[in-house]
C-alpha cells in the first residue's frame, strides 16, 4: 500500500508552536491546509508568510472550548478544501500550577482545551473518515500523559485522556481504513514551554513537525515519541515504582 | 429498553457541578455547553450501501417531530434541498443528496407500543427491523415482511416499500402497515391509512421519501409458535426448473427464494438452489420457549473458528471472475448435498438475514475510490419472465459483467402507487463496480434495461443506481408517475425533498432546486 499523500489537511491549534510549523511544512509541500486557532491575527500572519508557497492556506478563528461551533467550522473548512485527507489536533495549553495549588477553574479549562476540544474536533473528523473509509487523524499528546506527575496533575490527565481516546479511535477506525496516530512530543521549544526554566533534551518546532509528518505518512507507528529518544525515556519513567517516583521532581 | 439517556436533554456541566454562578454568568453558556440541546448534525460522506455512489453532506438527525420541522427550516434557510435517509441500506443513490442536506431518521428509535394479542406494533420511524423482531419474537410474533438484512429502519422500509422472500405470499411491507405519521414539507403532521387520505398513504409508501418524512409506522406482525422455520434446499439444474419448482410450491411454502450461479451458461443457465421454508404450527416445536428467546437467534460470531468480522478479508481474495466462478460452482455442488438433508430447522434470524451472516462482506469489493457493487434487480411479469431473465443472464455474461450473486424471487402485485412488484418474478444481480469497469457496466445495464422494458418489467428504487427518466416513464402503470408528480406538487411545491435518485429518475428542468447548488 502506498504511503498516504496529504493534499487536503486541517490543523487545529495552528497559530503557533508545532501547529504553525505543521501548517507551514504541509503548505510548502503543496497541500491545501485549513488552519484553525483562537487568535486570528496570528493565523493571518502565518497565511501571509506562506503567500508564495505551493499550496494554500485557509484560516478560521475558533475557540476550541466552543464545542457548539465545531460541526459548522469543520463543515465549512472541509467544503472549502474539497475534502479531507489529514486532520491534526495540535491545540493545547499548559498553565503553570503551583505545588499547593488546586484551582478547579484553571484545571477544567485545561481539560476543555486539551481533551474536550480534541474530542469535539476528533469526533467530527472521525465521523467523516469513518464514512469515507479513508483518512489520517493525528493527535498531539504529550509524554506528560504517561505518568501522573506532581507538577501537572490535570495537564497530564488531559493528555492521558487524549491518549486513551485516540487509541479507541484507532481500534474503531482500523476496519474503515483510517489511520490514527498519537504523537507524544518530549520537550519542544514553543510558546507553550517558554515559561519553563529548563528544557530537557529540547528540539525545535520545525524538527518536531517534520518528524510528525513523517510518522503520519508512514505506517509503522501508532504512538510516536518526538524525538524518538523519548521512547526510551518514557519506558524508564514508566518503570519507576510509585514510592520512588513520588520522591523525584520529574 | 428503547429509552436511552441520550434522548434526554443533557444538563450542562455547570448544572452537574452545581455551580449556579456559572449558569447565570453572562449571556453565553459556560465553557461551550448549551442550554438548549442543539439539533444533532455531522458532516459526513453519505453513500449507498453498495459504496459505488455517494457524496459529502450535512446530516441532520432529529429526535422528534419538532426537530424534523427544524430540519426543514434549516434546509430552507440554507437554500438547499433535503434528502431523507434511514439506515442507508438502499444499494444506490436513494438516500444520497449531493445538492443539499440529509435528514437521517435513525434517532427516532422508540418502539411506542406492542400488543401481543393483536401483534400490532407502533414504532417511531427509526426503529430498525432488528429492533422490531427483537421486541416481538420473545412475545410470540415475527414481522410479516423482513429484508435480507435486519438493519433497515421501518421509515426507510416503508419509503421503499421493501419485500422479503415471502412477497408472493404476503406482499410488501406496505401491505402489513396499518398507519403512518408523515411530516409533510408544508410543515403539516398527518396520519395516513387506508381511510384517511388513501391516495397519499399509497403514494408515501414506496414514494422513496419524496412526499414527506415518515415519523411513525404502525404495522401488524405474525403470530409464530417457534423461533425456527422448517427449511429445505432444492437444487435446480437450470432457470426453468427453478421457476417451475417455485411456482408449484407457492401454496404450501411461506418463503421461497432461489440462489443462482450466474457463471453457468448454456443448458445450465440459471442453475442454483431454492430455499423453501414454512412456519411451524402450534405444538410442532417442543422447545418453542427456548427457540423464541433472543439468545437462540443470535448469528454465530465465528465460521470454523475464524472470527466472522475478518471473513471479508478472505472473500476479497476471491473477488474476481475466476474466484467467484469457483465460489459459485462450489456453492452449487454444496446445494446438491443440502438437498439430501430434506427439511431441517433454522432460526428466523439465521434464515432471513443471510446478508448479515458475514459482517461487512461488501468490503470484499473494495473499501475506497468508488469501488463497490450495484445490485441490478429487475421485475418481470410472469408471462415474459423466463425468456427475459434468461436473456439478462446471457447478455450480462456476454458483455463481461457476470453477476457475482444472483437471486430469484416470486412476487405479487400490490396497491401502492409506485410499486415495483408485478405478478411475476425478480432477478437481483450483484455487479462489481471499479473505476475501470464503471462505464462499461453502465452501458451493459442500459442494454439489459431495454430487455426488461420490452418484457413489461420494472425496477426497484431500493436497489437501483442506473436507470434514467425515460425508463421511469416507461415502467410504471399508465398515469401512476403523473399522479405521483401531482401529489409531489401538492405537498412539496418547492421540491424541498430531493435525492440524487429523484434528480436522476424524475429530473424536471422546471424545478426550483437544481443539482449542484
Amino acid at each position: 500500500m502506498q504511503p498516504p499523500r496529504f493534499s487536503r489537511a486541517l490543523v487545529v491549534g495552528a497559530s503557533s508552536g508545532i501547529g504553525a510549523e505543521l501548517v507551514r511544512q504541509l503548505v510548502q509541500k503543496g497541500a491545501h491546509v485549513a488552519a484553525v486557532a483562537r487568535r486570528k491575527s496570528e493565523l493571518d500572519a502565518l497565511a501571509h508568510s506562506l503567500a508564495g508557497a505551493q499550496g494554500k492556506v485557509i484560516v478560521r478563528a475558533h475557540d476550541v472550548t466552543d464545542v457548539g461551533d465545531v460541526p459548522l467550522a469543520f463543515e465549512e473548512l472541509v467544503r472549502a478544501l474539497g475534502g479531507l485527507d489529514l486532520f491534526i489536533y495540535a491545540a493545547g495549553v499548559m498553565t503553570p500550577v503551583g505545588p499547593e495549588e488546586y484551582d478547579t477553574e484553571k484545571d477544567l479549562m485545561m481539560l476543555d482545551v486539551n481533551l474536550g476540544g480534541c474530542v469535539a474536533w476528533g469526533n467530527a473528523a472521525a465521523r467523516l473518515f469513518h464514512t469515507q473509509r479513508s483518512g489520517t487523524l493525528v493527535g498531539i499528546g504529550s509524554i506528560a500523559g504517561d505518568r501522573g506527575r506532581k507538577g501537572a496533575p490535570v495537564y497530564g490527565a488531559s493528555k492521558a485522556g487524549q491518549d486513551h481516546y485516540l487509541e479507541s479511535l484507532r481500534n474503531r477506525l482500523a476496519e474503515r481504513n483510517v489511520r490514527v496516530l498519537t504523537i507524544k512530543p518530549g520537550t519542544v521549544e514553543t510558546p507553550m514551554t517558554e515559561h519553563l526554566e529548563k528544557l530537557v533534551m529540547p528540539v525545535n518546532a520545525e524538527r518536531a513537525a517534520r518528524e510528525i509528518l513523517g510518522a503520519a505518512r508512514g505506517r509503522l507507528w501508532n504512538v510516536r515519541y518526538v524525538p524518538l529518544r523519548w521512547l526510551a525515556v518514557s519506558r524508564v519513567i514508566r518503570a519507576i515504582p510509585s514510592f520512588l517516583f513520588r520522591r523525584t521532581n520529574v | 429498553m428503547y429509552e436511552t439517556a441520550d434522548r434526554e436533554a443533557r444538563p450542562s456541566r455547570a448544572a452537574l457541578v452545581g455551580d449556579s454562578e456559572l449558569m447565570d454568568a453572562g449571556s453565553d453558556p459556560p465553557r461551550g455547553t448549551e442550554r438548549e440541546p442543539r439539533l444533532h448534525r455531522a458532516f459526513e460522506y453519505v453513500e449507498g450501501w453498495g459504496m459505488a455512489v455517494g457524496a459529502r453532506s450535512r446530516v441532520l438527525r432529529p429526535r422528534s417531530v419538532e426537530e424534523v420541522l427544524l430540519c426543514y427550516e434549516a434546509a430552507r434557510r440554507d437554500g438547499v434541498t433535503l434528502g431523507l435517509r434511514g439506515a442507508g441500506c438502499s444499494y444506490g443513490d436513494a438516500s444520497v443528496n449531493r445538492a443539499g442536506h440529509v435528514l437521517d431518521v435513525s434517532r427516532l428509535d422508540r418502539v411506542l407500543s406492542f400488543d401481543r394479542e393483536s401483534g400490532i406494533a407502533d414504532c417511531e420511524a427509526g426503529v430498525t427491523i432488528a429492533d422490531l423482531w427483537r421486541h416481538t419474537l420473545p412475545r410470540g410474533h415475527w414481522p410479516m415482511v423482513v429484508s435480507g438484512t435486519m438493519f433497515p429502519t421501518l421509515g426507510g422500509a416503508a419509503g421503499m416499500n421493501i419485500h422479503g422472500k415471502n412477497n408472493f405470499k404476503v406482499g410488501t411491507i406496505g401491505d402489513a402497515i396499518l398507519e403512518i405519521d408523515v411530516v409533510l414539507p408544508t410543515g403539516e403532521l398527518v396520519t395516513l391509512d387506508r381511510q384517511r387520505r388513501p391516495d397519499l398513504f399509497h403514494a408515501v409508501i414506496g414514494g422513496f421519501g419524496m412526499l414527506g418524512t415518515i415519523t411513525r409506522v404502525k404495522l401488524k406482525t405474525k403470530r409464530v409458535y417457534s423461533g425456527e422455520v422448517d427449511v429445505k434446499g432444492v437444487s435446480s439444474a437450470h432457470l426453468g426448473a427453478m421457476m417451475e419448482y417455485i411456482d408449484n410450491h407457492t401454496a404450501e411454502a411461506d418463503y421461497l427464494v432461489g440462489w443462482i450461479d450466474c457463471f453457468a451458461q448454456g443448458a445450465k443457465r440459471g442453475r442454483g438452489l431454492v430455499h423453501h421454508a414454512r412456519y411451524l404450527a402450534e405444538g410442532e416445536d417442543s422447545r418453542a420457549e427456548k427457540t423464541m428467546q433472543l439468545g437462540y437467534q443470535s448469528l454465530p460470531s465465528s465460521i470454523l473458528g475464524f472470527p466472522k468480522s475478518e471473513v471479508w478479508r478472505i472473500l476479497r481474495l476471491f473477488n474476481h471472475d475466476l474466484g467467484m466462478s469457483l465460489v459459485n460452482w462450489t456453492k452449487h455442488q454444496a446445494g446438491k448435498l443440502e438437498q439430501r438433508k430434506g427439511f431441517h430447522r433454522q432460526s428466523h434470524a439465521g434464515f432471513n438475514f443471510l446478508l448479515d451472516f458475514v459482517p461487512n462482506w461488501k468490503f470484499a469489493y473494495g473499501r475506497g475510490g468508488l469501488r463497490g457493487l450495484i445490485q441490478y434487480q429487475v421485475f418481470v411479469p410472469k408471462e415474459t419472465a423466463h425468456a427475459a431473465l434468461s436473456e439478462v443472464l446471457r447478455r450480462s455474461a456476454q458483455r463481461g459483467h457476470t453477476a457475482f450473486l444472483g437471486v430469484l424471487k416470486r412476487h405479487r402485485p400490490d396497491p401502492f402507487l409506485l410499486t415495483h412488484a408485478v405478478d411475476g418474478w425478480s432477478l437481483a444481480l450483484d455487479f462489481k463496480v471499479t473505476p475501470e469497469n464503471r462505464s462499461s457496466l453502465w452501458d451493459t445495464t442500459d442494454e439489459l434495461t431495454q430487455i426488461v422494458l420490452a418484457a413489461g418489467g420494472r425496477f426497484y428504487f431500493a436497489k437501483d443506481a442506473v436507470i434514467g427518466p425515460a425508463t421511469a416513464r416507461a415502467m410504471f402503470p399508465v398515469g401512476a408517475r403523473e399522479r405521483f408528480l401531482a401529489l409531489k406538487a401538492e405537498v412539496d411545491p418547492e421540491h424541498l425533498l430531493q435525492t440524487d435518485l429523484w434528480r436522476r429518475v424524475f429530473a424536471d428542468p422546471s424545478e426550483r432546486f437544481t443539482a449542484g447548488c
